[in-house]
């Protein structure tokens, strides 16, 4: 699944940075019925994570009242350059991740 | 034969107990506030939740609850000693009382939070942040949305 990330390349020591993430997900939510009645079996991602060279900055518990296709933004202190990686995990056994580098000078 | 009163009653007591059927199978599955106050008292227990610190971020009038942009912001200096632990994002009406947990540090640098929801009623968001010392603050802010989301058919 295609995810879209939107973290500076570059930043100062101590600088505070927003870090955005989209990813794709119908995010059903369970509560819907199909014309003929049938409940649409729940499906949504349930958990994301982000870490910073391993260690984790952010962490979300989602429920179904996040909107389809989940947008998240949060902010961090860029201490070091290195890598950030992101984990969205959820119903199904769903998994994907992402990462994104940044340098800090 | 001619119509007694009392047949007459018997057969209008049928006929409205036959029509008050239906309307029950459509009423909508829905959160009450007090599934809103359990699921608060859930996550702070027994602490108390003061008024402050907190902004929370919503169009007071959207036209399609199935994508509303909601940012979270707490006044925090986010420091080692004095940090926003997490962020709880909680609603009145959608079927479940839960948006949100959104767990932060002092590596977070500012205490805010973004994301896109669903509300399925014109109904109260509430939003609840827990700091390092164990304090609860809270802000809450009503949205009116004209299409709902969540309940709806699909074919």
């Amino acid at each position: 699944m295609a995810a879209l990330i939107n973290a500076p390349a570059k930043a100062k020591r101590g600088e505070i940075i927003e870090i955005r993430t989209l990813t794709s997900h119908i995010m059903e939510t369970g509560f819907r019925h199909t014309a003929d009645g049938k409940l649409v079996p729940r499906d949504i991602i349930t958990s994301f994570t982000c870490r910073y060279n391993g260690a984790e900055i952010f962490r979300a518990d989602l429920f179904p009242a996040i909107a389809a296709n989940p947008y998240l933004s949060f902010f961090t202190v860029a201490k070091e350059s290195g890598k950030f990686e992101f984990e969205w995990i959820g119903d199904n056994g769903y998994s994907s991740t992402a990462s994104a580098s940044i340098i800090v000078e | 034969m001619p119509t007694t009163r009392r047949q007459f009653l018997s057969l209008a007591g049928s006929v409205t107990a036959a029509g008050a059927i239906p309307i029950i199978a459509l009423r909508p599955l829905e959160a009450t506030p007090a599934m809103l106050t359990t699921a608060i008292r859930n996550i702070v227990g027994e602490a108390q939740i003061r008024t402050g610190k907190v902004k929370l971020d919503i169009p007071p009038l959207v036209e399609n609850g199935n994508t509303v942009p909601m940012t979270v912001s707490v006044a925090s200096p986010m420091t080692a000693d004095d940090y926003v632990k997490t962020i709880h994002v909680f609603n009145e009406k959608n079927p479940q009382p839960n948006i949100g947990n959104f767990h932060l540090g002092p590596s977070s640098g500012r205490a805010q939070v973004s994301t896109r929801i669903r509300l399925a009623d014109s109904q109260k968001v509430v939003a609840i942040a827990r700091l390092s010392d164990d304090t609860f603050w809270q802000v809450a802010a009503d949205v009116v949305v004209t299409l709902a989301a969540c309940t709806e058919e699909i074919n």
